[in-house]
């Protein structure tokens, strides 16, 4: 994309203009999750930065909210910080338990979601598959119906069978939003995959299982576990079906921070928020170290 | 010639060829299907069997009817229009001790009330007093409650003592019943569903435009790039992607208070002054800004993916040819790119015209989309069957865009990062 050295002028000023006007896009991406970073240290209970912080004066930032986190909904968070304290945090915090919360539930719909998940997409991959284009149709549908639908109609499904407000429920529910994913991160995976590795496990004397767990499993393996991280990213950020058909005793990080924007925003979000991004740079980090890895293993390479 | 039962092939057992072979194909069907068998069963039981329920409950409502077979009775005996009479009445009176009986006087009366507003405690304040009342019931039920006589009241009894009903999609239509029972529209001022679905529809064909716009030169660059550049770069589109929700729509709240970050740029900068903050949040804009940002990586990555296949030679071949560098983009790389702008397109359409989350954070009072309504008539005005049936109307318009772009773009064809 280099400037050729014929360029006329109005193609060299387009060529600078097109470079900001790239630059500002980026910037409209990115600004708005880092900005939210510094601003969790505010030592003030404002959202903007205050004259302190721009002249990067210490005084200016604090981790009191961060310590709110882990206070807020405590017994005694004013008591020595000794081991009893850090036991009332654990069981009584509002955060910790909204934490605990989304990672049993985040776990277990997970687990769901790319058990059967993987087995669908092996299915759906082979060409023997009969209504191949239908049955997919429904399996997707999850993530392109809107999530309130779904919400309205579990809160009517729930209401009915008794699952509501259990834990059972919502893992049943984020399950379903996860396996869109899961299906479309590993039959991405299976579509450079050599059936005939198979066929020369089998007729080597190895039988289904073994063939699958020694041939097939290492192969779709990454794509297995970025789409398992989609579907607990799902999972971790799913709000709504929460609201509709969980209570209070199954809070989570996503509810406690709606009911936190809804009735008193203060910058304890944000410095959930920064955790959050953390987190998703971490997960993000993992996902595209495994599809570089697979791209090998499969022995594509990026043209 | 030789005999043609000897000529067929078969394998070394002895079977026919061709049945071995069908056999062992519908073999392969079965396991196929076998394998995609318990999650198709669980979705089918946790998503479509839960949505034809809710489809069931916006025309199926039974609140009224289930208390009311008295009255069931005489609506059925009478057309409709018919003068309520001294039978009416009675019926009337004895479904209202039955309501009394099993409490349901509430529930009954919230139904009519859906349809008349304030009918709600007629219903409660004479179940009360229906043990008391004596023959003739039309004297002493209009002798305690006037309000009784209105015949709109007696026109909702008769459309909600069948359970079965398509009111709650002519409400959802802004359309009534007149007095004779043809459908009509509802009064100027009082039509709110159908300004909100245009304004749904307005708003997210708004933010598909504006992420197009914004997907379209980045995407470019991306796929320009060496490898090794684009994809530092497409870290910076990957993010957002994983970024919680809620996270980026707190950021924007951040961003666009009157007290925030822009705000105090924009004074800083002497752009407006500190008494001209603009509102940004609350209204339509914070809903656009928002979702335009959440919605982007939905845009940038089908975009990306058409634009790294078109072989740079032939925008090229088309400058050696004499074309200026706008021809050349209008005419040849423009039309290459289309597929992925379609893809994107409909893609981010169909995810914002459903969006919930963002509108109900930043949107304020007109920055609200058709699914909040949806929210309002489930948690707040608890009128379950008409959320229902704008649910389900709302679902129609998805699926229809769903099959188009199962059509145009195949469900397979759909990346993520």
């Amino acid at each position: 994309m280099a400037l050729p050295t014929y360029a006329s002028p109005l193609e060299k000023a387009w060529y600078y203009t097109y470079h900001v006007i790239c630059a500002l896009i980026f910037l409209f991406l990115i600004a708005p999750i880092l900005i939210v970073m510094p601003l969790s240290f505010n030592a003030e209970p404002y959202f903007t930065f205050s004259d302190k912080m721009l002249a990067f004066d210490p005084e200016g930032y604090s981790m009191r909210w961060y310590d709110s986190l882990l206070t807020f909904g405590m017994i005694a968070p004013d008591a020595v910080r000794d081991g009893s304290w850090w036991a009332d945090a654990w069981h009584n915090a509002k955060w910790v338990q909204a934490a605990k919360n989304s990672v049993i539930i985040g776990f277990f719909s997970t687990l769901l979601a790319t058990i059967l998940g993987t087995l669908a997409a092996l299915g759906l991959s082979r060409p023997e598959m009969p209504f191949r284009r239908a049955i997919m149709a429904v399996l997707i549908s999850p993530m392109i119906v809107p999530i309130i639908i779904t919400a309205t109609g579990l809160f009517f499904f729930y209401s009915k069978t008794g699952l509501a407000n259990s834990y059972p429920g919502i893992i049943l529910a984020h399950a379903t939003l996860g396996i869109p994913f899961v299906i479309i991160t590993v039959t991405a995976t299976l579509i450079g995959f050599d059936h005939s590795l198979s066929r020369a496990a089998a007729s080597l004397g190895a039988n289904p299982r073994t063939t699958f767990f020694k041939v097939i499993m290492p192969l779709i393996l990454p794509g297995v576990v970025s789409g398992a991280l989609f579907a607990f990213v799902t999972s971790f950020d799913e709000v709504v079906v929460v609201l509709f058909v969980a209570d209070h005793s199954q809070q989570t990080i996503p509810r406690q921070m709606w009911n936190g924007i809804r009735e008193q925003i203060s910058p304890a979000i944000l410095a959930v928020a920064t955790i959050l991004v953390i987190i998703s740079i971490a997960l993000l980090t993992t996902v595209e170290l495994l599809r570089r890895r697979s791209e090998r293993l499969r022995g594509v390479t990026p043209h | 010639m030789t005999d043609v039962s000897a000529s067929i092939l078969t394998t070394a057992d002895g079977k026919p060829l061709k049945a071995a072979l069908a056999a062992s194909q519908a073999r392969a069907r079965r396991k196929a299907f076998m394998l995609v068998a318990p999650l198709f069963l669980f979705v089918v039981i946790t998503f479509v069997i839960p949505i034809g329920q809710m489809l069931f409950q916006s025309v199926y409502n039974d609140t009224f009817s289930a208390t009311a077979p008295a009255l069931r009775q005489w609506f059925d005996e009478n057309p409709p229009g018919t003068e309520p009479d001294e039978a009416a009445y009675a019926a009337l009176v004895s479904d209202l001790r039955l309501m009394r009986e099993e409490r349901s006087a509430g529930a009954a009366g919230t139904r009519i009330n859906y349809d008349i507003s304030g009918t709600r405690s007629m219903f409660t304040g004479m179940a009360r007093k229906a043990d008391k009342l004596e023959p003739p019931y039309k004297e002493a039920v209009l002798a305690e409650d006037k309000k009784w006589d209105n015949p709109d009241v007696w026109r909702a009894m008769r459309s909600a003592s069948s359970p079965f009903t398509i009111d709650f999609y002519l409400a959802a239509l802004d359309m009534t019943r007149d007095e004779t029972g043809s459908i009509v529209g509802v009064k100027e001022g009082q039509a709110v569903y159908k300004m909100l679905f245009g304004r749904t529809l307005f708003l997210s064909a708004l933010i598909t435009v504006m992420c197009m716009a914004l997907a379209f030169p980045i995407a470019h660059m991306l796929a320009t790039l060496p490898m090794a550049k684009s994809n530092l770069l497409m870290i910076l589109v990957l993010l957002p992607f994983w970024t919680s929700l809620l996270v980026r729509t707190t950021s924007w709240m951040v961003l666009l208070q009157s007290q925030g970050v822009v705000n105090d740029f924009l004074v800083w900068a002497g752009i407006v002054g500190d008494d001209g903050r603009i509102q940004m949040m609350y209204n339509q804009i914070g809903t656009v800004v928002a979702m335009t940002h959440i919605l982007l990586p939905f845009m940038v990555l089908p975009l990306y993916s058409v634009m790294r296949t078109i072989p740079p030679s032939y925008v090229r071949a088309a400058r050696s040819l004499g074309a200026t560098s706008w021809t050349a983009f209008r005419r040849i790389y423009l039309p290459q790119t289309l597929p992925g702008i379609g893809a994107g397109a409909l893609l981010v359409f169909i995810l914002a015209v459903g969006y919930y989350i963002t509108p109900a954070l930043v949107g304020g009072a007109d920055g609200q989309l058709i699914s909040n309504l949806i929210a309002f008539h489930m948690q707040k005005s608890l009128n379950w069957s008409l959320a229902a049936a704008l649910a389900a109307l709302l679902l129609g318009g998805i699926l229809i865009l769903y099959w188009l772009y199962d059509r145009l773009v195949g469900i397979d064809n759909m990346k993520l990062g």
